[in-house]
């Protein structure tokens, strides 16, 4: 049977860029060009893996929610390999947090049907990691992540969960919520091919009123964290730069020494 | 008084020192209750009593161990029901993070991650942040429900403050998600005998410029004579010198240490991200023109593998 995954992917801005907050303290995405978050890339390659290990018997729908901008992360997705897009875009979206986005996600998840949703470990703008767990909650699926080898076989999804104290092996049944890490597999690079066939895959669009999510639950008015400050940090003052001549290490030992690092 | 719960990170009742900050920021804001899920209650208890622990709520189940994450949520859910604390305050491990954010799903609470930083406030407790690779530092709180919290490690200095610890059993009822994702197996990892990454007072961390998993000891060799953590690029990790765990940087650890000594890193944005808050931080590096510089308080321009065994020579008869 043919495999259902969706992928959730967030259009962040470029991390290499000077990023700042808007005046109404959410994150500034005019100021800096965006992307796909690359972190998001991962959970593309591995849905296209584990659509490719199941003889090609799976359709990978890529999701997102953002502005109109953020299709060029699903255009990204599609170049790669995914079947099609999913773009929920609402005016009232605008400063949701993690819990609305959550929410958001898991009515357009379930509205396009799914066996298996594949997110990356964490954005690179909000970087809370949180959301897969949160959307397995919200699915009542069980939640399999921060996962650097995943594997879907018989109905189960098996993968390796490296923590710190331990290594862990998981396993759970379909449908399933699975997040995966940077260590997982390097992100493929859309060919001429996948990006002029990205062009004629179907991206529906969704406003939040087609999900039945109620404005009130998202947004700024609709976020249960307030942010009371924005400061930014001071530039670090310049140190001292030698160049080593032969002393470089007993120099850098006498500078330690004066810092009573040593 | 109000109580504030803290969940307990610890392997077999050795409680970690993270857990010990925690007691102490939560102490800011109430009376800590620490909830210790798993074995060895009886002896954490003593060491989160030293910490200002008031009470201990304890529960030991093989699905704390055998399941992913959700019968830790179930059983802090109702540690929540049976207290009604004015904030929960989780460490920001990931699995810490993971158990915050289902937790604050089901309160209704808001939820704020990796704070640095937490103080009382007239509308509750305001958490510190760092954003953008550590370039804003962001106050925020939470406007709903009991706020749920996870702090970084760092973020205090423990500070003792002899309470009662007294343990009390907690009550657990497991829903139908708790066995969702089994645990098949779990390797633990071989003690390298240094320092916890984020709970280093120094790093040492090698990058690119090591140039292969064979010269890493040089950076070690640097570290011991330090008494310090290793860390290690990302470029260094996914050329697979390094192991993944000591990554310091976005998709790695963050560390904020009083001394950070980069060796052969560059210091792209992903790297700054994890180590720009260190106290002092510290270059070698041979290209002069290298972005790590900017940040530095003392950079050596100069061939890591001269420059490190020089520098540990010299730490070592420093210390003789």
């Amino acid at each position: 049977m043919s495999l259902r995954i969706v992928v959730c992917v967030k259009y962040v801005p470029d991390a290499t860029g000077d990023r700042h907050f808007a005046e109404d303290r959410t994150t500034d995405r005019e100021a800096v060009d965006g992307l796909l978050s690359e972190l998001d890339e991962y959970a593309v390659e591995q849905a296209l893996q584990i659509k490719e290990a199941n003889g090609g018997e799976a359709e990978i729908t890529v999701l997102t929610m953002g502005g109109d901008d953020a299709k060029d992360a699903l255009r990204k997705a599609l170049s790669m390999g995914a079947d099609k897009a999913v773009h929920v875009n609402d005016e009232a979206l605008h400063g949701t947090d993690v819990l609305g986005t959550s929410l958001v996600l898991a009515k357009a998840v379930e509205h396009v049907g799914y066996d298996l949703v594949v997110c990356g470990m964490a954005s690179t703008d909000g970087t809370m990691g949180v959301l897969p767990a949160i959307l397995a909650e919200r699915l009542g699926t069980p939640q399999v992540t921060l996962l650097s080898e995943v594997a879907v076989a018989d109905g189960k999804v098996t993968g390796r969960r490296d923590g710190d104290a331990a290594s862990e092996q998981l396993e759970a049944s379909l449908p399933a919520v699975v997040s995966v890490t940077d260590q997982s597999g390097e992100a493929r690079y859309p060919s001429f091919k996948g990006i002029m066939a990205a062009k004629k895959k179907p991206v529906e669009a969704l406003e939040l009123s087609d999900l039945g999510v109620d404005a009130s639950a998202v947004g700024l008015e609709g976020s249960w964290t307030a942010v009371d400050g924005v400061t930014e940090r001071p530039a670090r003052t310049a140190g001292t730069i030698v160049k080593d001549e032969g002393e470089g290490g007993k120099q850098l030992a006498e500078y330690l020494a004066g810092q009573k690092f040593i | 008084m109000a109580e504030v719960l803290v969940l307990v990170d610890h392997v077999d009742g050795a409680v970690r020192k993270p857990t010990l900050e925690l007691l102490t920021i939560a102490r800011r804001i109430g009376e800590p209750v620490a909830v210790h899920l798993g074995a060895g209650a009886d002896t954490a208890a003593s060491t989160l009593g030293e910490y200002g622990a008031t009470r201990v709520l304890a529960a030991d189940a093989p699905e704390f161990g055998g399941y992913l994450v959700v019968p830790k949520v179930d059983a802090l859910e109702q540690a929540v029901e049976a207290v009604g604390p004015v904030a929960v305050l989780v460490p920001s491990s990931a699995e810490g993070k993971e158990i915050a954010a289902r937790l604050a799903v089901r309160l209704g609470s808001g939820l704020i991650t990796d704070a640095v930083d937490l103080e009382a406030g007239d509308d509750g407790p305001v958490a510190t942040q760092s954003a953008f690779a550590a370039a804003f530092t962001v106050k925020s709180r939470v406007t709903n429900g009991v706020p749920v919290i996870t702090v970084k490690p760092n973020s205090a200095a423990p500070e003792a403050a002899s309470a009662a610890g007294a343990v009390e059993p907690l009550e657990v009822s497991f829903g139908d998600a708790a066995k969702g994702t089994k645990v098949v197996s779990r390797t633990p990892r071989e003690s390298t005998g240094r320092p916890e990454l984020t709970e280093a007072a120094i790093v040492v961390s090698g990058g690119r410029g090591v140039n292969g998993a064979e010269n890493f000891h040089v950076v070690e060799s640097l570290a011991d004579s330090l008494g310090a953590a290793v860390g290690a690029s990302r470029a260094a990790v996914d050329a697979g010198w390094y192991p993944h765990t000591n990554q310091v940087g976005q998709t790695g650890k963050t560390v904020s240490p009083q001394l950070y000594i980069a060796a052969g890193i560059s210091g792209a944005i992903q790297h700054r991200a994890g180590m720009q808050t260190s106290k002092t931080i510290v270059a070698i590096n041979k290209d002069a023109e290298a972005p790590i510089f900017d940040l530095v308080d003392y950079g050596v321009v100069g061939d890591l593998f001269q420059v490190l065994p020089q520098l540990t020579e010299e730490v070592e008869s420093r210390k003789g």
